[in-house]
């Protein structure tokens, strides 16, 4: 065993570049979950971000108008789960997962002209000196540009939901959709617009998978990445600071597993390949010891006539 | 002559004809374990079912479920195909061998074909590939390549198959460079190309600059082309795309052959179970097209091996060889023979990781 040959700066720049795609999609499922719905179609959303992204990409030429393509097709499938479930009032947890499967399927018919294809580099982001700083320099600023967009978010979720009086609506209609609505707020509106958000966020983390993680399109590439966003926001306890936590853990004990595999490490394969489902669960599980708990209207169907 | 009993005889006539039509066209199935558009494996096999679609025209009707699970979902998904009324069936991966003989037991009318495997039945076939003859002549081109004297290896399951692999690799790559040293990330599944990425970056971080994979996209291939002077090999399929740099080579499979006479015997009624193991003499396994990227005198000299294998003049498990605990596998001259290479559960000396249990 030669542990010598993990080099850590590469290992906790790698670690951030696996918790991307799963830290965009839980971000926004986080929102749309604090409104007070459970969108079961992260997986969905994903894979047909990382198809629209990589082919608008390749098409274009353009990462960058590629991600933004990403962002519209899973706020697109998004919407299509907001009608079924804010205007036609249907079942949350079926039309998740009905999403699922059909974003599955979408994906594989839009990516049949792309496979074996390269996407165009995502370029680093150049950060003049900062990027020359010993190991800080590798680890934290030298990556693409959408790595610091999904940071920045992780910011910007946390102070909207904390210190806006838009997030404390948001917030308002998903604790008590009722109470929310007899002040006069636009319960419906306020969710379509979490719903979109939450879609755009999940596309987002797909196009990062096909556009700088792999680069390709493959059929069903995401495997599962979708899932593990979810269960995340729910041992973060509906928190962004801890999703963060929870990506970084995730993606960094994914990174260490292979890693220790790589070296040799005198641990059986078979705990290495769970361990980073066990250790994410376990911390957070710890961790939300205090009083959080899911926003209250979770899951209800709201209408303004009950 | 009374109505009902004209009715009768035209519906019975009808029922016939309707049997006859049925009977000429042969319903041909295939279980995948990935999406046909994986760009390895599962391609390969999809190319094997068009070729039989175009070989036999109108006279045969393929049908094909992607995507399944290896496990109890298997099961269901073979019996749905066999439900349908398919006449043959693939299965095309390892972890589909005991649903099969399963679902086969219930349908003796049936023929089915289960591909790496080594369980048979009356009316189940085992068909599978030397893949391990191009190993070796992979871990001879890594060897001689290779600057870094690491060459990493992205493996599936410790199955047989995947561990012959290995071995065969390794066995060549030390030939040709006595200092070489082979890291094993188990990935613990065929297809996800995300963590098959995760796992070509993390062994080309751990200064590997060859990249082998028993695993089916061609994500590995992305992950090495990013990174410099690192090479591949495309796996199952040519992976062309990623020519002449990182991928110098490539094990193809080549099914289509196979399937075709498999569909043309149960048509003529003459299919009989059978284990078959072609290799590249047969030309179930090819090797892809060696780029520039590879020295000349290295290239000639994997071409010569080739040849060898396909004549039978040499055989890539021949003593002396030493299983990993030391103690002795093979003779000087001696060969190793299909039984204990079918079920191979352990390393060769030389390799310092440890199979998964």
């Amino acid at each position: 065993m030669s542990l010598s040959s993990i080099d850590a700066t590469l290992l906790l720049a790698s670690l951030i570049v696996a918790a991307t795609p799963i830290l965009l999609a839980a971000l926004g499922e986080l929102v749309v979950e604090r409104a007070g719905v459970l969108n079961l179609g992260v997986e969905g959303m994903m894979i047909t971000g990382a198809i629209c992204g990589f082919a608008i990409a390749v098409q274009t030429g353009s990462p960058l108008v590629g991600f933004v393509a990403a962002a519209a097709g899973g706020a697109a499938l998004a919407l299509l789960f907001a009608l079924l479930t804010q205007v036609a009032l249907a079942n949350q947890v079926a039309s998740g997962l009905a999403l699922t499967l059909f974003g599955l399927g979408l994906s594989a018919l839009l990516g049949q002209g792309y496979v074996g294809i390269k996407p165009p580099p995502t370029a680093r982001l150049d950060l003049g000196p900062l990027s020359d700083l010993p190991f800080v320099g590798r680890v934290l600023f030298s990556h693409d540009p959408v790595v610091y967009v999904a940071l920045a978010l992780v910011g910007a979720v946390w102070a909207f939901l904390k210190y806006s009086r838009a997030g404390l609506i948001l917030r308002a209609v998903g604790e008590n959709h009722d109470a929310a609505h007899a002040l006069g707020y636009k319960v419906v509106r306020v969710r379509i617009l979490a719903i979109l958000f939450g879609g755009a966020c999940a596309g987002l983390g797909g196009a990062y998978i096909s556009l700088v993680r792999v680069p390709q399109w493959t059929e069903g590439m995401t495997s599962g990445a979708g899932w593990i966003a979810l269960a995340l926001v729910v041992f973060a306890s509906w928190k962004a600071g801890r999703v963060l936590l929870g990506a970084w853990l995730f993606g960094g004990v994914t990174v260490l597993q292979l890693n220790l595999q790589a070296a040799g490490a005198a641990i059986p394969v078979e705990y290495l390949s769970m361990s980073p489902y066990l250790i994410t669960i376990v911390v957070l599980v710890i961790m939300s010891f205090d009083k959080s708990r899911a926003p209250g209207s979770l899951g209800r169907i709201f209408h303004a006539s009950q | 002559m009374s109505v009902t009993r004209l009715l009768t005889s035209a519906a019975l006539a009808l029922g016939l004809a309707s049997a006859a039509l049925a009977q000429d066209k042969t319903k041909v199935g295939f279980i995948y374990v990935g999406p046909i558009g994986d760009g390895g494996w599962t391609y390969e096999h999809d190319k094997g079912r068009l070729a039989v679609e175009e070989h036999f025209g109108d006279a045969v009707e393929t049908v094909y479920q992607e995507s399944v699970p290896e496990g109890a979902d298997a099961e269901r998904a073979i019996t749905q195909m066999a439900l349908q009324g398919a006449d043959l069936i693939f299965t095309t991966s390892f972890g589909f061998m005991d649903p099969t003989l399963s679902v086969a037991d219930k349908f003796p009318d049936v023929k089915f074909e289960h591909a790496t495997g080594y369980k048979a039945a009356p009316n189940v076939s085992t068909y599978s590939a030397r893949f391990y003859e191009g190993r070796a002549i992979q871990g001879h081109i890594a060897g001689k390549m290779t600057t870094s004297n690491i060459v990493g290896y992205i493996a599936s399951y410790p199955i047989p198959e995947v561990i012959r692999g290995i071995n065969a690799a390794y066995i060549h790559a030390r030939k040709v460079n006595p200092e070489v040293e082979f890291k094993i990330i188990w990935a613990y599944t065929w297809f996800d190309p995300a963590k098959e990425a995760d796992a070509a970056t993390a062994l080309i971080e751990q200064g590997a600059d060859v990249i082998l994979q028993h695993t089916d996209s061609t994500a590995p291939q992305a992950a090495a082309e990013k990174a410099e002077g690192v090479i591949t090999f495309g796996q199952a399929s040519d992976m062309a795309e990623y020519k002449p740099r990182p991928r110098v080579s490539s094990i193809i499979d080549n099914w289509a052959p196979y399937y075709i006479a498999r569909t043309q015997a149960v048509m003529d009624g003459t299919w009989e179970s059978q284990q078959i193991w072609h290799g590249i003499d047969e030309g179930m396994v090819e090797i892809g097209e060696i780029t520039d990227a590879v020295p000349a005198d290295v290239k000639a000299e994997a071409l010569a091996m080739k040849e060898a294998i396909a004549t039978g003049e040499y055989h890539v498990f021949t003593g002396p060889l030493k299983k990993q605990d030391g103690s002795d596998w093979l003779a000087e001259g001696e060969t190793a023979d299909d039984e204990t290479l079918l079920g191979i559960d352990f390393y060769v000396e030389g390799l310092t990781a440890e199979i998964p249990q």
